[in-house]
């Protein structure tokens, strides 16, 4: 349940990127965005989207229980978070990111992306 | 704090081996605003008058604008510039893709590069770090192949672009190539990066972009993009992209056929947009953060091989196509891989290609010197051209100068259908009957350049009636069955073509592609709040920054004036063929441009924009615009 990509449709814009860090770190930066578009040319010819889709891995790997499921989504209970890091590594898309204050962050399911996305190529179940 | 730049520009002495960092100068984001602005000024000002393109001192120069980068429409577009080989004068070009927006986050609005490596070497760009590394084990290879390696070597992230063999050699109009298959294909501008042994500049950028009001442009960021779904031509344009305009020129007899003998073909359905979706078509790909992407990926397969490819979109269709007669789509495929892996722009490429196999089929070039015998709409013989084009054999070393330098060398009377105006080719747009493209063909600061002016939706509307100011959507998804289309009128044409010319260059300030403008309405008043939200300054589009659009046409015709010794009204005039030869056939059969009608438009449009009547800037131009050069 959650974020779901379809390649058949993304042109590899990356509005999601940026709708992604502006929504959530105020920031203009793709390269930290909570999802991370790529392309294989030129064999296939076609756009990846690396999404969370809170399969749960990072709250499996965290020994402090810091990351809490909130009805889909798993969330960083920042209180709880020693910054250990053993989530980073645990996400299979390299998508639980550290912030500038060196604390964990990954996506929380606000569907900005999913808003934004010109091409329909992301959905939301 | 100076919101919506990176705020620092990058220096590249590749003679000495030297790379400097500096902020981004105040005056420069004062005066002229980001991209296009940026380059005017700086080639004005820091290339030394009167260099050789390929002299080391030429500079290399790429600029974002304020909007580039951000979270809105299209904001992905890279612009470039130096002294055009093709033209000797002004040149620039743009180019979609990940690549400048890698740039600017990685803290460089502007990079300007001097001097020549000693050896073929890369410029690698990672954030602070800044080398210049060898390159001799990419040296030769193809702009696509080399990125491919690139990528496999430094990481995925890495945004490449690549010059191919033509730009080894000096082409003059050699491209840069980019994001498999973008590229920056005018003024051979691909050669002189070229000349200064540099193959590839690769960018990662990671670091933010300060903006004024964060809240703010998100939430009209979000507007502005669901404002273009709401765009009929959201739906309507974008499937096809560019192609899409392909029956609509022929049917309105604009379409180059023939090296421009004729601007109408029988077989336009070939080779069309819906041609690509149905043969070629992979997926669509856009340029970052674009809605509407025009860029169809695709696959064609060829009696030569098949081949993954970038387009072809409509100038490829239109010069690669019809204009050399060649009516298979995956044919037409197939010269565009060829051009962009020898890395040659393939409007220019269409139209030199065609000049040769007239020049040929008149006998002004012999079998052995173009080393085959060949044929219009053949495949192996086009093909065969761009290859000695780009390895500079046999015939290849001449037509390797653009069509005005081979004409010279040809002979004959090769000069009236050598298609260009100031030495840079003609685009898909045959405009004996379209006095306004004409004309902005004949005065556009790079050449014969579509990119500077589009009137052609409003000089047919002269003739056949309709809204002069219909986007290319409206157009495209109108009527356009005419049998014979009566003479347009060129009395009214200046304005339009002044509005034009100023309008289309304004979205290579901000740093935004146009076609989001263009071919399908979003209104200028989206890019006023969004400059807002991302400077804090209020700009009016249509007073402040076409104000200035107009101040970056008198410079850059102060440049052409400096470089060029006798630069003025003869280097506007169109080719004799637009003048002097009848259309033969289709929906304009029958017209041809007045020679007359010529000289008035250029006096007219010259009095209007303030220039003597040699096409000079006056005095009082340069003081009201607050120009000293
Ligand atoms: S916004 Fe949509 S089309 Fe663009 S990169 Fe993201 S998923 Fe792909
Ligand atoms: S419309 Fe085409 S050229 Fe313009 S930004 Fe989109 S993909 Fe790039």
């Amino acid at each position: 349940m959650g974020l779901i990509f379809n390649n058949e449709t993304c042109s590899g814009c990356k509005a999601c990127e940026l709708v992604c860090t502006l929504q959530n770190l105020k920031e203009i930066n793709p390269s930290k965005a909570m999802l991370h578009v790529y392309g294989k040319f030129p064999d296939p010819g076609k756009y990846y989207v690396d999404i969370c889709d809170q399969c749960g891995a990072c709250a499996e790997a965290c020994p402090q229980d810091a990351i809490e499921l909130k009805g889909q989504t798993y969330r960083i209970n920042k209180d709880k978070c020693d910054k250990c890091m053993a989530c980073v590594p645990a996400c299979p898309v390299n998508l639980v990111k550290v912030d500038d204050d060196g604390y964990p962050y990954k996506c929380i399911n606000c569907k900005q992306c999913v808003t934004v996305c010109p091409r329909d190529a992301l959905t939301f179940e | 704090m100076l919101y919506g730049y990176a705020g620092n520009t990058l220096r590249i002495d590749l003679s000495a081996g030297k790379v400097e960092k500096e902020p981004l100068k105040k005056e420069w984001v004062d005066e002229f605003i980001g991209g296009r602005g940026f380059t005017s000024k700086i080639l004005y000002d820091e290339n030394p008058p009167n260099v050789e393109p390929f002299d080391p001192e030429n500079r290399f120069i790429i600029a974002m604008g304020p909007l580039s980068g951000l979270f809105l429409p299209a904001s992905g577009k890279t612009h470039f510039c130096t002294k055009s080989p093709a033209t000797g004068g002004y040149g620039d070009s743009n180019m979609g893709g990940h690549f400048g927006v890698n740039m600017k986050y990685a803290g460089y609005d502007v990079t300007i590069i001097k001097g020549k490596a000693k050896e073929p070497s890369y410029i690698f760009i990672d954030n602070d770090t800044v080398e210049i590394r060898p390159a001799g084990q990419y040296w030769g290879k193809g702009s696509t192949e080399v990125e491919s390696a690139m990528k496999e070597e430094l990481g995925e992230e890495y945004q490449i672009l690549t010059i191919g063999e033509a730009g080894e050699n000096l082409v003059n109009f050699a491209c840069i190539s980019h994001d498999f298959g973008r590229q920056a294909g005018r003024i051979g501008i691909g050669a002189v990066l070229g000349s200064k042994n540099i193959k590839a500049i690769v960018a990662r950028g990671t670091k933010s972009i300060p903006v004024f009001d964060p809240k703010g442009l998100l939430k009209k960021g979000k507007e502005t993009y669901a404002a273009c779904r709401e765009k009929p031509g959201f739906k309507g344009w974008t499937p096809e992209g560019t192609a899409g305009i392909t029956n609509w020129c022929n049917d309105v007899g604009a379409l180059p056929t023939r090296n421009f003998q004729t601007s109408h073909c029988d077989y336009a359905d070939k080779i069309n947009g819906k041609a690509i979706l149905k043969e070629l078509k992979i997926t669509d790909k856009g340029c970052f953060a674009c809605p509407i992407p025009c860029g169809k990926y695709g696959h064609a397969k060829t009696k030569r091989g098949n081949v993954y490819v970038e387009g072809p979109e409509y100038e490829t269709l239109s010069l690669l196509g019809s204009n050399c007669e060649l009516d298979d789509i995956h044919g037409i495929a197939y010269t565009n891989y060829i051009c962009d892996e020898v890395g040659i722009d393939t409007c220019s490429a269409g139209a030199v290609v065609s000049f040769a196999l007239e020049c040929y089929e008149k006998g002004y070039i012999s079998k052995e010197e173009m080393g085959m015998d060949v044929k219009w709409g053949d495949l192996d013989s086009i093909v065969h051209i761009l290859n000695i084009i780009a390895k500079r054999e046999g015939i290849g070393d001449t037509l390797a100068l653009g069509v005005q330098g081979a004409a010279e060398k040809i002979g004959y009377d090769s000069s009236k259908f050598a298609i260009h105006v100031k030495g840079l080719e003609w685009t898909g747009y045959e405009s004996r009957n379209a006095p306004g493209m004409m004309l902005g063909y004949m005065t556009s600061d790079i050449g014969a350049h579509h990119g500077r002016c589009w009137v052609l939706g409003s000089d047919v509307a002269t003739a056949v009636g309709g809204d002069k100011n219909a986007t290319v959507h409206d157009l495209i998804s109108g009527d356009s069955d005419f049998d014979t289309i009566p003479k347009a009128d060129h009395k009214n044409v200046v304005p339009l073509v002044l509005k034009s010319q100023h309008l289309r260059p304004a979205f290579d300030i901000l740093g935004t592609c146009r076609l989001q403008y263009m071919e399908i309405g979003l209104e200028t008043e989206y890019y006023e709040e969004l400059y807002y939200y991302a400077t804090g300054k209020k700009m009016d589009f249509n007073k402040d920054l076409l104000l200035l659009s107009e101040k970056i046409w008198h410079l850059n015709r102060m440049f052409n004036k400096r470089e060029i010794s006798d630069f003025g009204r003869k280097y506007d005039y169109p080719p004799a063929r637009f003048y002097e030869e009848k259309i033969p056939n289709g929906p304009n059969k029958g017209h041809v441009m007045d020679l007359g009608v010529i000289e008035e438009m250029l006096d007219t449009y010259y009095e209007a924009r303030g220039w003597d009547e040699n096409g000079i800037p006056t005095q009082a131009t340069l003081e009201k615009h607050n120009l000293t050069v």
